[in-house]
């Protein structure tokens, strides 16, 4: 027979304890709330403020009222004016721009009949950003450029898309690179906020700080190990990518490896801080929980960047799975090499290091 | 300076609060080199803060702490390879096996290759882990992991060791193996301090500091301790011990009745010249007294118990 008495006494013994330990309790209420309010403003799938930038061929006051038209719109926001289409493209695998506009120098003479007035070269890898794009095709530009006297052929379309990257635009593509971005935060904070609460929870720590061992080598050999399972990790995910999903590695293996080296770094070090505040492996669970959910999240995996609020964005900034993020896809997708990524890399770097300095700091050598 | 003196740990007024608890309260001690000196004691007495100040794990509140000459606030860096530690709970990596393990604690001492497989092999043989060389700590018995935790602590040849509860999940016979080994080990010129709550084992010390509430009760030999106690010791067979013991903590020169199966073990104040005679004429001249030894237990009930009750 069930008895409700020693069900209850076992529930009221579990609520005691969840109560008292602090951080648990904290998390309960924390992980739902601040999530929420984080990603009930920031996830939005209609995607605005692509930046993006204009090639002026032509140098007319046509392109000039076409930009307007464009802007007006606000799907897309005008960051850069470029000379050359190849400039533009250059900054298109950079990174600095999604997409950009060419105008012929022709322009004036293709507003008659039907010709296309000018050319979107977009860089197609996330496919919600190209839809955004390609509806831009058919926006009536008509009213306000067309003189009646010029026969223009009216409903065509007024733009041509280039998809570069991906021009069947298919999702994978952009998932497959930025998963790898999802699953390094995941296990590399992990494995590292764990490890070290777990000698201390079992014991291991009171010995191994009577030894002449200082906290930056314990740190550091505390690591190492899972430079590789994380390079490992990557490397699973996308030759499976490349296999499976057809999805392109575009970039050289050398600039992948060392994108993802700056992001372990980061996230290991990330993980030991977590692990110089958890003090038991279900707090350092949890705090890793309240990493991963935002760099699922806000990092630009599920949703483009740039069609998060400022507020969203700033946070997303924080997270080193965002410059990941923009690296390896960059990298994979588009060829870029990490030398251009320059703002990224050195982020990263910058926060392994202060991170490594922080945690051997904050992991005293006394138990006090 | 410390060698002259051939003193190990030299401590003075040495004090360590947290918060507003005060877990030890200006403790003086002189740990003389090359002895096994005891900490005796009642859980939460202070004992294992004391050896973690020692061991510069825990910082000092006040008062200050020599060991092996060097001031423990300032160079507990420096202090580390030449001290071992044994925690009170097993700390070495259950999923590794014997070897590795120390293996892994030799290489954090920076010991050469060559050096420390010949110590390794040594330190096999001392303690008889030659068969479980490959045996997972996790699945080897309490005196096993313990024989192995004391190879790992003097694997350095530390100058001195401390020894926080050592046997607490030993039983009795593997206890008096371990306690020949430390034997073993001073007779080589090691420092020992070895926490214990058990009288047997702080009987073997050469000396004994006991604790209580944070504060040095008594210090010295155990047999010098015995027989300077303050106290006679006197047992008492009767009939009816629970309600004999009860009248007797009444009596104000009683310092402490126990019941030791069919005997009472009773504590009468040293100023009392004549024992017997004081606890017959309170209970009846009819009962057996006799006057015995007085055990370390004895000395331990009679300096703690002022704070006892």
């Amino acid at each position: 027979m069930l008895s409700i008495r020693r069900i209850h006494s076992i529930v009221q013994k579990e609520l005691k304890q969840l109560s008292r330990d602090r951080m648990t309790f904290g998390m309960v209420v924390m992980i739902p709330l601040v999530q929420l309010l984080l990603f009930g403003y920031a996830i939005n799938t209609d995607v605005r403020h692509i930046p993006v930038g204009i090639v002026d061929l032509s140098g007319s006051a046509v392109a000039r009222v076409i930009t307007q038209a464009v802007t007006a719109t606000q799907v897309v926001e005008i960051k850069h004016h470029y000379t050359t289409p190849k400039e533009a493209e250059q900054a298109i695998v950079r990174g600095e721009i999604r997409a950009a506009l060419i105008y012929p120098a022709d322009l004036s003479k293709r507003l008659v009949g039907e010709n296309v007035l000018a050319q979107w070269v977009v860089d197609a890898s996330d496919t919600m950003v190209s839809s955004a794009i390609l509806q831009l095709r058919q926006m009536p530009l008509d009213q306000i450029i067309v003189d009646p006297k010029l026969h223009r052929v009216t409903h065509k379309p007024n733009f041509e898309v280039a998809l570069f990257f991906n021009p069947t635009r298919r999702s994978a593509v952009n998932i497959v690179p930025g998963l790898s971005a999802v699953i390094l935060t995941m296990t590399m904070i992990l494995f590292t906020s764990t490890a070290i609460v777990r000698e201390r929870e079992r014991g291991n720590l009171e010995l191994l700080i009577t030894t002449p061992i200082k906290p930056l080598e314990l740190m550091i050999g505390k690591i190492v190990p899972y430079i590789f399972i994380g390079l490992l990790q990557v490397s699973i995910i996308l030759l499976l990518g490349n296999l499976v999903f057809d999805v392109p590695i575009n970039g050289s293996l050398f600039h992948v490896y060392a994108a993802t080296l700056l992001f372990i770094a980061a996230s290991l070090t990330l993980g030991l801080i977590i692990s110089t505040i958890a003090k038991t492996q279900l707090q350092a669970m949890q705090m890793t929980v309240f990493v991963l959910l935002p760099s699922i999240l806000l990092s630009g995996f599920m949703f483009p960047y740039e069609a998060m609020p400022k507020l969203a964005q700033n946070i997303a900034e924080m997270l080193p799975a965002t410059h990941y993020m923009r690296m390896i896809r960059a990298v994979v997708l588009r060829g870029a090499e990490v030398q251009v990524l320059v703002y990224d890399s050195l982020w990263l770097i910058g926060f392994s290091i202060l991170g490594i300095v922080l945690a051997a700091f904050r992991f005293s050598k006394r138990l006090d | 300076m410390n060698s002259q003196s051939g003193m190990a740990i030299k401590a003075e007024g040495l004090t360590r609060k947290f918060g507003n608890f005060v877990a030890v309260d200006s403790i003086d001690l002189n740990v003389p080199k090359a002895t096994i000196y005891g900490f005796l004691g009642p859980n939460g007495c202070g004992k294992s803060t004391t050896i973690r100040m020692l061991c510069g794990l825990l910082s000092v509140s006040a008062g200050r702490a020599e060991v092996l000459g060097l001031d423990v606030s300032k160079s507990a860096e420096q202090l580390r390879t030449r001290i071992g530690y044994m925690t009170q709970k097993f700390s070495l990596y259950e999923d590794l096996t014997t070897e590795e393990n120390l293996q892994f604690m030799g290489q954090v001492y920076s010991l050469g290759a060559g050096k420390l497989r010949r110590r390794i092999s040594q330190l096999l043989d001392t303690y008889s882990l030659f068969k479980l060389k490959d045996r997972r700590a996790g699945s080897m018995s309490g005196g096993q992991r313990q024989r192995l935790a004391l190879a790992a602590a003097t694997l350095h040849e530390p100058d001195l060791l401390f020894l926080d509860e050592p046997t607490s999940a030993v039983d009795p016979e593997n206890r008096r193996e371990f306690w020949e080994k430390l034997f073993d080990l001073c007779d080589q010129g090691t420092s020992i301090l070895v926490s214990t709550h058990y009288m047997d084992e702080a009987e073997r010390c050469h000396r004994l500091a006991i604790l209580e509430s944070g504060q040095l009760r008594a210090e010295g030999e155990p047999l010098v301790l015995m027989e300077q106690m303050g106290a006679h010791v006197i047992e008492l067979e009767a009939e009816n011990l629970r309600v004999l013991k009860t009248r007797l903590l009444d009596i104000d020169k009683i310092k402490s009745a126990a019941q030791q199966g069919l005997r009472l073990r009773v504590l009468v104040d040293r100023s009392i010249e004549n024992p017997v005679t004081y606890i017959q004429q309170a209970l009846g001249s009819s009962l057996t007294c006799n006057v015995v030894h007085p055990s370390l237990e004895d000395v331990f009930v009679t300096v703690t118990n002022g704070e006892r009750q």
